[in-house]
């Protein structure tokens, strides 16, 4: 487990969870990303403010590392755009679908003990880890 | 104010996800890899990132349940419960989608921020996912409400 970064994914692990509760505990509000997104793009959209504050401060937050001197990692994107492309309406159709992602079912769903959550969430592991189980092992591989 | 706490929330859950590496879809994937488990290059990290943040959030739902929220009325909690079609199809694309990149909705995001062009590419994707099911599903109400109508004025 030479990749394996348990203290960094602790620390990035609790503000993840400060967030989310500090979010409900200021505005009443879940921390779902696809949520607060989808908000800000889809027409009749209501409440655009704090939406358009919270994917603004999200987006600052690495460009506020890189000023002290973090390294901003340039994300390793597969070559093929058709492949991004097709990844990304999934993404974006699949969490609207089953309202919600990592945050909304994974962390705040779940810190809830739903188990919509714990079901969409096992639903969306366990459909990735058998996609990068194909792509890397036996299509890649 | 709410706009400004709003605004705190996103950067620190954008700070989380840059510290844990998981704005990375590389480390991502490391993690969804299971077959790497037996070679020893498995990277568990997303399940540490995941686990620490359940506490964090789990804990402090539970004290702040009653509580009502300082810069709004009432919290609002999600209402659905039902483990429906639509739940299971939906995650099932979406961790389609994530396992071919690596990338869920929050990470994308904050992505924008190095202007990778494949990035650029797959929020925009992403975001024409989410407005094709607000079509899909517009439409299919409308439709619903038709047919509906067309059998009350049968019946009528």
């Amino acid at each position: 487990m030479a990749n394996f970064t348990p203290i960094s994914a602790a620390i990035g692990g609790a503000l993840i969870g400060l967030s989310a509760l500090l979010l409900m505990r200021l505005n009443g509000r879940i921390a779902g990303i696809t949520g607060i997104f989808a908000g800000l793009i889809e027409p009749q959209s209501t409440e655009w403010g704090w939406r358009a504050t919270f994917i603004v401060g999200l987006v600052a937050a690495p460009l506020s590392a890189a000023l002290i001197g973090y390294t901003l990692p340039i994300p390793q994107m597969p070559p093929s755009v058709a492949i991004i492309a097709v990844a990304g309406l999934l993404v974006g159709f699949g969490t609207r679908l089953s309202n919600g992602c990592t945050s909304g079912h994974g962390i705040c769903g779940i810190a809830r003990l739903s188990p919509r959550s714990i079901v969409a969430t096992g639903v969306f592991v366990v459909a990735a880890m058998i996609v990068v189980a194909l792509t890397r092992h036996v299509v890649g591989g | 104010m709410r706009a400004l706490a709003s605004l705190v929330c996103g950067f620190i859950f954008g700070w989380g996800l840059f510290i844990s590496g998981m704005i990375r879809p590389e480390k991502v994937l490391g993690f969804l890899d299971v077959l790497a488990i037996p070679s020893g290059n498995w990277d568990p990290s997303l399940a540490v990132v995941m686990a620490v943040a359940l506490a964090v959030t789990g804990l402090g739902y539970a004290l702040a349940r009653r509580r009502p929220p300082l810069f709004a009325s009432q919290n609002q909690w999600p209402t659905q419960t039902a483990i429906d079609r639509p739940l299971l199809a939906g995650s099932a694309l979406f961790g389609i989608g994530w396992g071919l990149v690596g990338l869920c909705p929050g990470p994308a995001i904050e992505n924008l921020a190095t202007l990778s062009p494949p990035v650029v590419v797959f929020v925009v994707a992403m975001a024409a996912g989410m407005v094709a099911y607000h079509v899909w599903e517009t439409r299919g109400a409308a439709s619903a409400e038709r047919a509906l109508a067309a059998a009350t004025a049968a019946d009528g």
